[in-house]
């Protein structure tokens, strides 16, 4: 007979699983394309607790009222790392306004860094911008007669990952586009912290199909009333049309 | 006459080969996926996490977990994979994309191109496309020949920050084609848009280009 899970890592809830976590100064990641498979409950409760002075690596940057901007509006972030920040207007103003800092890294080389960063791995070469503003102030180095710039891993105090469901051992599946940054995230953070839509018993997963195993995830919430909000909806009147 | 921007993306469509894996930028780029031919069978990237990108969904169908980069709602086809951004870029990054067609601001007669930043304006970033033109096999731009102010995008030089350098095999404009065997070799005009002549491309290009039609 299989023992029973004994470390605990469900949370009751953002709050809770936050706690102790949430200090000034740190860095967090944050799982998510625009606003698909962002961690939404967990971005309302970092807000919430109230930390200051984070730097924030994420792919984007939210929307005014939604995802990470909630963290802008209360000026609660110091520093953004991301590839793409264009939908959201008080990032642009705090930036314009000397308030914000942000490092622009190339999309590819974003999941990148928080890849090696999580499999302990601190720095590696690529092609990917090569000869732009980019690559000033990074080692050069040839191979094969081609040159590549040196990035180096990225990890994080906290990572903050939205999956679709987990089982109690904290292994996860994603749904969709929604997976995106979020695995790649849980592997990289001292902590990391996932909110799913749901919680199903052990060996409810297929052992095959987990995308996360559980030993990246050390605390687990169960959200409630997803707003997931669509920022392009893009629909045909019929089916067929094509992109 | 010149191409509209549908003419432009039905041309640069004709590139696309049969069995090819595409990565589509976003704007003008995304009007190819209407003009890919029947009889070829091309799967579309996209580089937040899915290959084979069905067409946009119907009402009922809307889902908030499946949208493209360029954050629109769109359906999965029998072939779909879902997977992470760092597999994503794997593909990207590592070769195994034939193609991508993107827009740009600029593209210069040494194959450099110019399109995530204007000094002194807001950047909003340069998201995958510093990737896309680093790896991909083929790069093609889709852009208008000239600014609003009617001067030449296909330059000597570009002026704004780039976002590679030396990686452009083609360039699909409102008044022809430009393309080049590698990236050793001049562009060559290839082929005019109807009504268009070399003395009219020639008085609106700045990059110098041989003409082979």
């Amino acid at each position: 007979m299989e023992r029973r899970v004994l470390a605990n890592k469900l949370y009751d809830d953002a709050e809770s699983a936050l706690a102790g976590l949430a200090k000034d100064g740190i860095t967090v990641m944050a799982g998510g394309f625009g606003l698909c498979g962002i961690p939404e409950k967990l971005i309302e409760a970092l807000r919430d607790s109230g930390a200051k002075d984070l730097t924030c690596i994420s792919n984007n940057a939210g929307v005014d009222d939604f995802g990470l901007g909630l963290l802008l509006q209360t000026r609660q972030i110091r520093k953004m790392i991301s590839s793409y920040v264009g939908e959201n207007k008080e990032f642009e103003r705090q930036y314009l306004g000397g308030e914000l800092e942000l490092e622009f890294n190339p999309q590819g080389t974003l999941a990148e860094r928080c890849r090696a960063g999580g499999a302990g791995i601190p720095g590696f070469y690529t092609k990917t911008g090569v000869g732009t503003l980019v690559a000033e102030g990074k080692e050069h180095k040839e191979f094969d007669g081609e040159t590549y710039i040196m990035e180096t891993g990225l990890t994080a105090d906290i990572a903050l990952v939205k999956a679709w469901k987990a089982d109690p051992a904290g292994n996860l599946i994603y749904r969709k586009t929604a997976r995106n940054f979020n695995p790649v995230m849980a592997t990289a953070g001292k902590v990391t912290i996932a909110e799913v839509e749901e919680l199903v018993g052990p060996g409810e997963l297929d052992p095959d199909c987990i995308q996360t195993p559980g030993i990246f995830v050390q605390r687990l919430i169960v959200g409630k009333n997803y707003e997931k909000r669509i920022e392009q909806r893009t629909v045909s009147a019929a089916a067929g049309a094509e992109v | 006459m010149s191409w509209t921007r549908d003419q432009m993306a039905e041309r640069a469509a004709k590139e696309l080969q049969d069995g090819f894996y595409v990565n589509l930028g976003i704007g003008m780029p995304t009007l190819v996926a209407n003009y890919i031919g029947e009889d070829i069978d091309v799967t579309l990237q996209s580089e937040n996490g899915m290959l084979g990108m069905g067409p946009f969904p119907t009402e009922d169908n809307v889902d908030a977990d499946l949208i493209n980069a360029g954050k629109q709602t769109i359906t999965e086809l029998k072939r779909t994979s879902y997977f992470s951004s760092a597999d994503s870029f794997a593909m990207i990054r590592g070769g195994h994309i034939d193609l991508s067609i993107l827009g740009a601001m600029e593209v210069a007669e040494n194959g450099d191109i110019a399109n995530w930043m204007i000094p002194g304006k807001m950047v909003k970033g340069m998201g995958g496309a510093m990737d896309l033109v680093a790896g991909v096999k083929k790069i093609i731009v889709l852009m208008d020949h000239t600014n609003k102010a009617g001067e030449s995008k296909f330059l000597k030089e570009c002026s704004l920050p780039l976002t590679g350098t030396n990686v452009v095999d083609m360039v699909v404009t409102d008044l022809g084609v430009f393309q080049r065997p590698d990236h050793d070799s001049p562009f060559r005009l290839i082929e005019l848009a109807p009504g268009v002549d070399v003395e009219e491309v020639k008085a609106k290009t700045e990059a110098r280009f041989e003409v082979a039609l």
